[in-house]
């Protein structure tokens, strides 16, 4: 089945139209990657997806039905996401325990606590960290409390826009290790938006390359680990990560 | 006393009341590092008892006139001398801080949350309920504060109420701006959209996340505002648009010295004195709150 | 020949409510005209170490030393005044983000001739002609059109490239890049690299740089040796080229829990921090 799947969609700020003519599947339990360097377009497309950014033209479809342009209840129970700045993503002044608790208030869902506690443990929260503020918090948990925000109802599609690039390589770690496994527990389907290749050959199944609001390339994740990628710009970007890395 | 310092400040608070009062505890905790903020607070402390224990305070009745004893000069029966009716001044300036206190307590009751919630509201929406809300606040900021005051005034009629009312009208403006300004920097951030993909409406985004983050700057304005609140309730009081006769409201007491400042100065000069303390007070207590509560640099330590 | 710079027991403290703060503990190291890298986590005490160069820790932060001295000038005993003329002409330091490091009211041409003009007197003329070639040898192709933009008009490699034309036009002896390519793509990333290479090596002069960046696998293709750091202490000390026979169990896992592009792992192994923790 399919859980996400992109029509023509053509994304606009104001007068600057930022994609052209997207088209994306994504089936359930698939973990997707879209990768592209700044100001293609990329988060423009999870922002869409979620809701946040609703100038768009062409079709956006969640396990079969239509999305509207705006938020909605219902939508928000399918699909939550992650963003990338563990610092800015956190309400300053909210404890672990009321941004957790925040969703089920809005849904009416009730067993607060126990629900709190039971996805804290899922992300591998201890519970001393409960009713700590965000500036109490490292960044590695802050993220951690980030997803467990994002799983608190129960959700089957997780946008994630960089959900690593801001930590540090031995957190980035934990947080993938997390990532993958709550992927398998729950079943849940990634789309992650991200500029580096060797976070996509650890956590993804496929892959997009954008370039200018466009897609220049869908590739398995088998064939970017393999160096065979077609179109010439994503394996211009899988080089400079390659020579990176020796 | 150790341990409920401990519990303050521990870092694993079990339950959401003590992260909250641990909250405070660190803020109160800063604020008394400065030396100036500690000052302020000194003063507006003195201030509140002073209003609270005015009976007790005072050592004569602040309304009751000896014309025998007119225009006496400062002595051990009569600490701050008496004005022109007899009355001791002491006892009067200690009695106005009653309606010192109850004028800025007022006006920040009525004017800071009308000017909150206008100015998140406008911030928020954006688009034509903002150009509608900011117009209508660009027409107050552009008319002198005082000059708008006295327009009130003239039209409730004089009296302290009226004034309370007229300068709270006067003074929401400049916190819808401040106001506005926070939600914009905060309406666009990450923990917002959060919030918004959780599905809350935008009253529950408004009220329970945007507004809490713009009270820390609100507190902060609404103090240092004070002293201008105290001046233009003084200044009603002086052009006797204020404070009736013969309540003892230091504004109207300077006016009523203003005939005798050259022979017996300290008619003027006593209640004149205590708008001067009081106003710094609220100076110092509002840069320090400044420097603690700021969003932005504040609580990282 | 004399080293560029000798730092012996370099620390950095800072006062907190629960006693001192030692951000660098007791780093010493000799740096001739070459490149080298400091690695670190955040917290690691790695821009402080460049910052203290500089002498650029603001109080209440105190910096001590053995010994710290920069081409035979003993930097510890320069007052504020002495330390502003080797800052920017002598040693110039790159930071991360160019957003934040060039003033929004002037136009790049002006504050890269401001940058020498500070140090040096020079006819008008000389000045253009030297902003443009330094625009030019930073890869700027129309440095006469470039010199009258201003920041934001400039793309964010783009505004990397005039810090750097910003920090090197005094010719300074030491440069330290903090992050100097962590807000860039990696397209740009390289290239910018690549400008600074080519201007540490040039001429018979050249000139040391300290590379301090997060990035383990980017320091070690780049730098000449690499000092890797750990809650304020040098861990391990290598040459580049040797990183992956690192011994201290921290760089090593930190190079294990570095994804590949060829990952088959199902789990990235994680830093177990106790391995080595003696305190």
């Amino acid at each position: 089945m399919t859980a996400l799947s992109l029509k023509n969609l053509d994304i606009s700020y104001g007068d600057v139209q930022i994609t052209h003519d997207v088209n994306l599947e994504i089936a359930d339990g698939e973990s997707f990657a879209l990768v592209g360097e700044s100001g293609s377009g990329k988060s423009t497309v999870l922002k869409a997806i979620a809701g946040l950014a609703p100038e768009w033209t062409g079709e956006i479809n969640v396990f079969g039905k239509p999305r509207s342009h705006g938020i909605e209840r219902a939508f928000s129970r399918q699909c939550q996401m992650v963003f990338q700045d563990p610092y800015g993503s956190l309400h300053p002044r909210k404890t672990v325990d009321a941004t957790l608790g925040e969703a089920l208030t809005i849904h009416g869902i009730g067993d607060r606590s126990a629900r709190i506690e039971e996805v804290m443990a899922s992300v591998g929260l201890d519970r001393k960290f409960r009713f700590r503020f965000p500036h109490q918090l490292s960044g590695g948990q802050r993220q951690r409390v980030a997803i467990a925000r994002a799983l608190m109802l129960k959700p089957k599609v997780l946008l994630l826009d960089e959900p690593t690039s801001a930590l540090d390589v031995s957190v980035q770690a934990e947080i993938l290790n997390l990532l993958k496994r709550l992927r398998q527990e729950q079943n849940l389907t990634f789309l992650m938006v991200t500029h580096n290749l060797p976070v996509v050959s650890f956590l993804c199944d496929r892959l997009a390359v954008m370039r200018q609001g466009r897609i220049v390339e869908v590739a398995d994740v088998a064939d970017l680990k393999r160096g065979d990628l077609k179109d010439p710009y994503s394996r211009e970007l899988m080089h400079i990560s390659a020579a990176h890395a020796n | 006393m150790t341990t409920l310092r401990d519990w303050l400040i521990d870092d694993s608070p079990a339950s959401p009341m003590q992260a909250r009062l641990g909250r405070f505890y660190r803020i109160f905790g800063a604020l008394m590092h400065n030396p100036l903020a500690v000052v302020g607070a000194i003063i507006i402390l003195v201030l509140v008892l002073t209003a609270l224990f005015a009976p007790w305070i005072a050592t004569h009745d602040p309304l009751r006139q000896a014309l025998g004893e007119r225009l006496l000069p400062p002595s051990a029966a009569h600490w701050m001398g008496t004005d022109e009716l007899g009355r001791d001044i002491w006892s009067r300036v200690v009695y106005g801080a009653r309606i010192t206190l109850a004028i800025v307590t007022l006006v920040a009751v009525l004017a800071a949350p009308a000017g909150l919630v206008i100015g998140v509201a406008a911030g928020y929406f954006g688009g034509w309920v903002d150009r509608i809300l900011m117009g209508i606040t660009d027409i107050f900021l552009s008319l002198p504060k005082l000059i708008l005051a006295l327009a009130f005034v003239a039209a409730l009629g004089p009296g302290i109420e009226n004034a309370i009312i007229a300068i709270a009208i006067t003074s929401w403006p400049g916190y819808a701006r401040v106001a506005r300004a926070e939600t914009l920097t905060f309406k666009n951030s990450e923990f917002i959209s959060a919030v918004r993909l959780l599905g809350a409406s935008s009253l529950r985004v408004n009220l329970g996340h945007v507004l809490p983050l713009c009270t820390s700057s609100m507190i902060v304005r609404v103090t240092l505002d004070m002293a201008g609140i105290i001046l233009t309730a003084a200044g009603l009081g002086f052009i006797g648009l204020g404070a009736q006769p013969p309540l003892p409201e230091w504004g109207a007491m300077i006016s009523r010295g203003r005939s005798f400042i050259l022979d017996q100065w300290w008619v003027a000069t006593m209640p004149g004195f205590a708008i001067i303390l009081v106003s710094l007070g609220f100076c110092f207590l509002g840069d320090g709150l400044r420097d603690v509560l700021d969003p932005k640099s504040g609580e990282q330590r | 020949m004399n080293p560029l710079l000798e730092i012996e027991n370099l620390r950095v403290t800072f006062p907190t409510p629960r006693g001192d703060l030692e951000v660098v503990r007791g780093l010493s190291f000799t740096l001739g005209r070459e490149r080298l890298g400091i690695v670190g986590e955040s917290g690691s005490g790695k821009s402080m170490t460049g910052r203290s160069i500089l002498k650029l820790v603001r109080a209440p932060g105190r910096v001590t030393a053995d010994r710290l001295t920069f081409d035979g000038i003993d930097l510890l005993t320069r007052s504020e005044r002495q330390m502003r003329a080797i800052r920017g002409a002598r040693i110039s330091m790159v930071m991360q983000d160019p957003k934040f490091s060039l003033n929004p009211v002037m136009t790049i041409g002006e504050q890269i001739a401001e940058a020498l003009l500070t140090h040096q007197r020079l006819p008008r003329r000389e000045v253009n002609n030297r902003v443009f070639t330094m625009l030019e040898s930073v890869r700027i192709a129309d440095p006469e059109r470039v010199a009258k933009l201003y920041p934001h008009e400039v793309s964010g490699g783009m505004g990397q490239r005039v810090m750097i034309a910003m920090m090197l036009i005094p010719e300074p002896d030491l440069l330290i890049a903090d992050e100097p390519t962590s807000a860039l793509d990696v397209s740009v990333q390289a290239q910018v690299l690549d400008i600074i290479d080519e201007l540490v090596k040039r001429k018979g002069k050249g000139m040391g740089l300290i590379f301090i960046s997060h990035d383990l696998n980017l320091v070690s293709s780049y730098c000449d040796r690499i000092l890797v750091m750990n809650t304020g202490e040098v861990v391990e000390e290598c040459k580049a080229g040797e990183l992956m026979n690192a011994t201290h169990p921290y760089t090593r896992g930190l190079i294990a829990s570095i994804p590949r592009l060829d990952e088959t792992r199902n789990e990235l192994p994680v830093l177990d921090r106790s391995a080595w923790a003696t305190k």
